[in-house]
């Protein structure tokens, strides 16, 4: 299907020029818009993979409320105008970056996507015969012959199932996380002494 | 290659954009002479050439009937020179607007500055594409309807720090500061409130929620219905929480260097997000496009509904006075917060208790809630409002003092 090809590699270049923007671009605040247009690029592929509740969520905390973050900090920062200043950490930086790729390339490859995958593939090539355009949504999923749990998984539902089922543990930590950010925010907004 | 037909000779297209009738009757009259992604690509953009022109018509409309009921409510007359009751201003304050000089201010990032208005109209047209019309009439009825309609608003905030930034203007710059606070602050206590209705209808498709509504939401909820309500005159910049384009502080806030058409899309886009949000509470809480009499007069309710919700709006713009920064901050986290945290408990209680064994409620369960909620609702108001008047009431200087919201405010212009 061309059309969703052409839709995949528009999202797909403007994601990593945006990416490349950021790292790229010496006013910073237009690193932080690049950011955030790569933001909504990766919104849109994972709206191509039938995760609307993922995308959803990506433009609601990724671009609504981080970029808005960024750019916050951006006009707080001090001698905004002389740009991203070189510093001595690219080389480590280079490194560490280089090291996250390759362990999530790792990742990446040696998962074993099949289990969600095959169904889906299987429904997806049904789906072409009967019809020819966009995305199928639940009832096409079970016309195509998924079984209710399967068409579950794929949904917001199964997601909360998961994050409250199996997952609860990292789930819970990094809710942790966050109030322990939003105790350090706080004090560090108080100042000393007070 | 033309379209595959299914068995009864109507070519399969369904779900993707929700089973809108139309869509369907025009994909196809196409779809049996041409390919099947032509036939696609020209229903979707015939739906969507008239989606955006109902939007954008009904901004104009909205502007008007804004400027009218001011007026009345005023004391005055409003515009009313040319056309029936002075309808046709939009069309003559938009002529105008579009022969005025577009103005680039000296300094200003050229690109960055020319994308907000355009980032703000698409950011208002996007959140109309999820809205039930009528009876299965959506452009698409998305299983995660309230997130998406949450998440285009949000693309609002970063549109407005741009507009801010890119003006290299100190008043703008204020004013998008003060926009993105108010902003942030509030998407807590309506996302909250929207959990609510989410548990009750069971699900986060528009469509499903209005069906859900046997009672109307702000009946089951009113809470919710008010944090709402409140929350989204705060992210619209509306009077009482219009410190973003304070006229008398800060001249128009982040708009202050937008002239000709680009001031007029930024118009567009906020008198646009007035009609978006009616529809949404009418929507959410108004029981949608039910109503009664037949199903196919639902779009006559629904845009009764969406006026009731604009009027709304219009009556609280003129009916209170503008706040502080440090207060709308106090009334977001010190009022609206403990409200919808109220609503949220409530509501996960009364559904635990209430629900059957498929976790569905009935009418009648849905009148009870109706009847503590209301009660509850009543009793938080008065006991939060008690002591958020004693908080408010503190001096500015002493709140800037001791209150870390309040300080970071007076580094954004509110000192």
């Amino acid at each position: 299907m061309w059309f969703e090809h052409i839709v995949f590699w528009v999202l797909s270049v403007v994601a990593i020029a945006g990416a490349l923007g950021v790292v790229l671009v010496r006013d910073l605040f237009r690193g932080a818009l690049l950011l955030a247009t790569a933001f909504v690029a990766v919104g849109g592929l994972f709206v191509m993979m039938n995760a609307e509740f993922l995308a959803v969520v990506q433009i609601l905390i990724y671009v609504g409320a981080i970029a808005v973050l960024f750019i916050f900090a951006v006009m707080l920062t001090r001698d905004v105008q002389q740009g991203n200043a070189p510093n001595r950490l690219q080389i480590p930086a280079a490194v560490i970056s280089a090291l996250l790729l390759a362990a999530m390339i790792a990742t990446a490859v040696s998962t074993d996507w099949t289990t969600l995958s095959g169904a889906g593939l299987e429904a997806k090539a049904q789906l072409a015969q009967t019809q020819a355009v966009g995305i199928p949504n639940a009832s096409d999923l079970t016309s195509a012959g998924l079984t209710p749990a399967e068409v579950e998984s794929v949904s917001s539902g199964g997601l909360a199932d998961l994050l409250i089922g199996n997952f609860v543990l990292p789930f819970e930590a990094v809710s942790l996380l966050l109030l322990g950010a939003a105790i350090g925010g706080l004090a560090l907004a108080r100042g000393r002494g007070r | 290659m033309r379209c595959v037909t299914n068995a009864d000779g109507m070519l399969s297209a369904d779900g993707v954009l929700g089973g809108n009738p139309l869509f369907y009757f025009i994909y196809n009259a196409v779809g049996h002479v041409a390919p099947c992604w032509l036939s696609y690509l020209i229903a979707g953009l015939v739906i969507m050439l008239i989606l955006i022109n109902a939007v954008l018509l009904g901004a104009a409309i909205v502007s008007w009937g804004e400027r009218r009921l001011l007026g009345r409510f005023q004391n005055r007359v409003g515009p009313n020179r040319w056309g029936p009751f002075g309808a046709f201003q939009p069309i003559a304050d938009l002529a105008k607007l579009i022969t005025k000089e577009d103005i680039i201010p000296y300094g200003a990032d050229r690109l960055a500055f020319t994308a907000v208005p355009v980032i703000m109209v698409a950011a208002v047209l996007l959140g109309t594409a999820v809205l039930p019309f009528a009876k299965d009439v959506a452009l698409v009825d998305l299983n995660v309807g309230v997130l998406f309609v949450l998440a285009v608003s949000s693309l609002t905030s970063i549109a407005i720090f741009t507009a801010g930034w890119a003006s290299n203007n100190r008043y703008a710059l204020f004013g998008a500061g003060r926009a993105v606070a108010v902003l942030l602050s509030y998407e807590v206590p309506v996302v909250l409130s929207l959990l609510g209705v989410v548990l009750v209808a069971g699900s986060m498709s528009l469509g499903d929620i209005v069906a859900a509504q046997a009672v109307p939401f702000f009946l089951v909820q009113p809470l919710a219905f008010f944090v709402f309500i409140a929350g989204m005159s705060a992210e619209l910049n509306r009077t009482p929480f219009d410190v973003a384009e304070a006229e008398s502080e800060i001249i128009a806030g982040y708009h202050t260097e937008y002239s000709g058409i680009k001031f007029a899309l930024i118009q567009a886009a906020e008198f646009g997000g007035v009609l978006v949000v009616s529809g949404l509470i009418a929507t959410l809480f108004l029981a949608g496009w039910a109503g009664p009499l037949a199903d196919w007069l639902g779009w006559l309710w629904f845009l009764i509904k969406t006026f009731i919700g604009i009027f709304l709006f219009v009556w609280i713009r003129s009916t209170y006075p503008r706040l502080r920064l440090d207060q709308i901050m106090a009334v977001c986290w010190k009022f609206l917060m403990p409200l919808s945290i109220i609503n949220l408990a409530a509501v996960v209680l009364e559904v635990f208790f209430l629900r059957d064994a498929n976790g569905s409620l009935s009418t009648a369960d849905l009148w009870i809630m109706a009847a503590i909620n209301i009660a509850l609702a009543g009793g938080s108001i008065l006991f939060f409002g008690r002591f958020i008047r004693e908080k408010v009431r503190t001096d500015a200087h002493t709140a800037i003092a001791t209150n870390p919201v309040a300080r970071g405010a007076s580094t954004i212009g509110m000192g």
